[in-house]
């Protein structure tokens, strides 16, 4: 597994929490969304960087109140076809205003990257060999001319209020 | 009952049948029949192979009646599938009189 | 018609490329065909029955004389000379080899067309009416509305991995041709009390194996909200569709297990909580949008065209023509004309090139250089002078263009069935061609009236047998093709789905079996003028059971 983040493979500091483990007290620790809602009051006051991971179907709601206490926001593709994490990340970014990592994980390949970075994910556990090989050579598939806004940083091209190129 | 293996050529999607060589062949009736369940299996492993190296895809046996004319599918979806369209019969492989 | 800008021209060459290299990438064995499928889908390419198959968009069914001669040259070069237009108002291929793939999208490029989100759980293909712009009925043209919906879905990053695929229709007329209340979400124009234009919005239509009308989900939506408010539908689908059971999936579903009030009051929390103003659609750029839909300059004619009168006069055949393939047009002297790509005995959507190109010609130089393709799957010639039907109609003749059947039993609705599609049960095409053969183009035809069969060949209703007056739907049972028959569905602004006969009957029977619903219709309908869909409304399936059933059990004795 490698994490893919601003252009570049980075060391990943962070740490999948298991359910039912208590966190470090260095933080960055990503927990479970259950056990995030079980452990928060042990994090009171404090401010260690902490993250969670959110499957398809969760509720935003639940973790409304802590969102921007949270540095790594991990949302899951179990299969790449379940496209539900696209909108929680857009909701993340434009409701909740959440400006930590969004992290994609699971099944995350490298035609999906662009739509990903377009709702608003700026770091890609990878897992498959052959996307890993296309983001080490800088390639990832996609187009340069958009028909939606996105949580990206584009600019808005022609009189259309919705067309928007790479900024 | 006897069965042969039949897949889709990747670069064009033609149906395809495995053959006694390995090869695959657009005409059922170069088809290899295998008799029982252990041929058959070595077969579709074969076949596997052929998918896994990007040459076929979607493999499937076939259940096939002998016949003189050589191997009839017993399904009709089948039958279409190694003919061609029964409402186009200038099309398919019934048209190259495969 | 809308033409591509400098932007429009350039996404499409981007999404060329991209897929032309995910197609490299597959061919040189660095994704797996379960990686490759989506994409391929998303491009429009299936795996069918004997080979690949490529469905092209024709966006809302609107082509240029110069796209279908493009249509033709791929059919030519790249297929085998014909292709099959669809229920989507898409034009399909049988036959491409995807290594052809990526030149045959370059061709496409060519005439600004293209095959993005022609499959796939994605946005579909967006359909409109298809007398769009040119209908006597019509409030307002539906057509700038929905290229503004198609491009805002182009490779939407957040509805490109939706639960199930999604589709868009919308009409403009209160007469519905375009069935929106069968599909995910459907816009019918309307105007509120101010005068201000806006939709009725209908959502969780749809056919398939759980067929469902679509709900009326908001009496108005401003045009200005659009985007917006389907942003929200389809987001709230996103996230709550089911994805356990592809054949749950559907948004249908969703409504349904929801119930409707806390659907709606989802959707709206949803469209409450957005951002304002993102997605507002500005006036201006409507009207941008619309400038290019501006029907033509018809020249003002009389109402009545003499030489039509006279043609019509000397030749049945063509009064024939004239009384069943020719609509009002909103301008005087003029008419909008349907070609019947159901020729008695023909596989129903079925055009060879040669077809093409004299459609292409008639529009040029008799149609403004406008064509449309209906989801009856007929063609239509949407601005034609009364006084050059004689001349459309000889040379639709010449090209087995000219049958008198629109709106008639033979105009079959039909998908590829068995004989091409890999999903199907059964034979659909064969069972189109013996009713078309059966009852023909003459006094029978005539007599029977208004008449819509509609046939599948598996339950996906591709067919749309659901909301055939008659629907057929091939099943297999046992190893054998078997048709199950439904009365009374209608796919128009009274919107219904079939009721189910009974058993379903053998291949052999199926067309005895329409051939007696058909006479146990015309024995009990009032007169003539009670068309069948009225008729089973009010006579029922009693009836019609009866007939099909009982008729040679000595019952009766």
């Amino acid at each position: 597994m490698a994490l893919y983040k601003n252009g570049a493979f980075v060391d990943d500091r962070w740490r999948a929490l298991p359910e039912g483990e208590a966190a470090p007290v260095s933080g960055h620790a990503i927990f479970p969304f259950d056990w995030w809602r079980e452990e928060r009051g042990a994090f009171d006051g404090s401010n260690v960087p902490l993250g969670v991971r959110v499957e398809p179907g969760a509720d935003l709601a639940e973790i409304a109140a802590d969102i921007k206490r949270f540095s790594v926001i991990a949302l899951v593709f179990p299969k790449f076809g379940d496209g539900r994490a696209f909108s929680l990340a857009r909701l993340l970014r434009e409701r909740y205003g959440y400006e930590g990592e969004l992290r994609a994980v699971g099944e995350v390949l490298s035609d999906q990257i662009q739509l990903m970075q377009r709702c608003g994910f700026d770091a890609f556990e990878v897992t498959d060999a052959i996307t890993e090989k296309a983001l080490r050579e800088g390639r990832i598939p996609g187009v340069a001319h958009f028909y939606q806004p996105s949580e990206r940083k584009e600019v808005p091209v022609g009189s259309r209020p919705w067309t928007r190129a790479p900024g | 009952m006897p069965q042969i293996v039949s897949a889709n050529r990747l670069t064009d999607g033609i149906v395809v049948f495995l053959a006694a060589s390995d090869a695959w062949v657009e005409g059922i009736a170069g088809a290899r029949i295998f008799d029982d369940k252990a041929s058959l299996e070595a077969g579709m492993a074969t076949a596997g192979r052929a998918s896994a190296e990007n040459i076929v895809v979607d493999v499937a046996p076939v259940e096939v009646a002998q016949t003189p004319r050589g191997p009839e599918p017993k399904h009709i979806r089948d039958r279409i599938r190694a003919a061609g369209p029964t409402v186009r019969t200038d099309h398919g492989k019934q048209a190259a009189g495969l | 018609m809308y033409r591509y800008d400098e932007f429009d021209a350039a996404f499409v060459a981007d999404r060329v490329a991209q897929f032309s290299d995910q197609v490299r990438r597959r061919l040189a064995g660095e994704l797996t065909e379960d990686q490759f499928r989506p994409h391929r889908l998303m491009n429009g390419v299936y795996l069918q029955l004997h080979a690949y198959m490529l469905r092209i968009a024709v966006p809302y069914g609107t082509l240029a004389p110069r796209q279908m001669r493009k249509l033709a040259f791929i059919a030519r070069e790249f297929d085998k000379g014909y292709g099959h237009f669809t229920t989507r108002q898409n034009l399909q291929f049988n036959w491409p080899a995807l290594k052809d793939v990526p030149a045959i999208l370059g061709h496409l490029a060519e005439v600004e067309m293209h095959a993005i989100q022609t499959s796939g759980n994605c946005i579909r293909n967006v359909t409109a009416d298809h007398f769009a712009g040119a209908a006597a009925d019509e409030i307002e043209d539906p057509r700038p509305y929905a290229e503004i919906l198609r491009q805002w879905s182009s490779i939407h990053p957040e509805f490109t991995f939706l639960p199930r695929k999604f589709k868009l229709a919308l009409t403009g007329a209160p007469r519905d041709r375009a069935a929106i209340q069968t599909h995910d979400i459907g816009y019918h124009v309307t105007r509120n009390a101010k005068g201000e234009t806006g939709f009725v919005v209908y959502a969780g239509g749809g056919q398939g194996r759980t067929p469902m009308v679509a709900h009326k989900i908001r009496e108005f939506v401003p045009v200005e909200e659009l985007v917006a408010y389907t942003q929200a539908i389809v987001r709230v689908y996103n996230l709550d569709g089911r994805r356990d059971n592809k054949y749950k999936a559907r948004i249908k579903i969703l409504v349904h297990e929801m119930g409707l009030e806390k659907f709606k009051a989802a959707v709206e929390a949803e469209f409450a909580a957005m951002k304002p103003d993102e997605l507002k659609l500005p006036q201006a750029e409507v009207e941008r949008i619309r400038a290019y839909f501006a029907p033509p300059k018809l020249p003002p004619k009389p109402a009545r065209s003499e030489a039509l009168e006279a043609r019509k006069a000397a030749d049945g055949k063509f009064a024939s023509f004239v009384e069943h393939n020719v609509t009002a047009h909103k301008t005087a002297g003029h008419g909008v004309v349907t070609i019947s790509l159901k020729a008695i005995g023909a596989i129903p959507g079925d055009a060879t090139a040669e077809q093409m190109e004299a459609v292409a010609d008639l529009a040029e130089t008799y149609g403004h250089d406008e064509i449309r393709v209906s989801h009856e799957q007929n063609l239509v010639l949407p601005h034609v002078a009364l006084d050059d039907l004689p001349t459309v109609y000889d040379a639709l003749a010449k090209h087995g263009l000219a049958t008198a059947n629109i709106g008639l039993i033979s105009d079959i609705i039909c998908c590829p069935g068995l004989d091409y599609c890999a999903l199907a049960t059964a034979r659909s095409i064969p069972v189109a061609q013996r009713i078309s053969e059966h009852f023909g183009e003459g006094a029978r035809a005539k007599e029977i009236g208004a008449m819509k069969i509609k046939i599948s060949g598996c339950i996906n209703a591709c067919g749309h047998h659901h909301v055939g007056h008659i629907g057929i739907l091939g099943l297999e049972r046992k190893g054998v093709e078997t048709y199950q028959v439904t009365l009374g569905g209608s796919g128009d602004e009274t919107c219904s789905i079939g009721d189910i006969t009974g058993p379903g009957f053998s291949e052999q029977d199926i067309v005895g079996a329409i051939d007696t619903i058909v006479d146990t219709y015309v024995a009990n309908r009032r007169d003539v003028s009670e068309d069948f869909l009225t008729a089973y409304r009010r006579l029922g399936m009693a009836p019609f059971k009866k007939a099909l059933y009982e008729r040679d059990t000595g019952a009766d004795i």
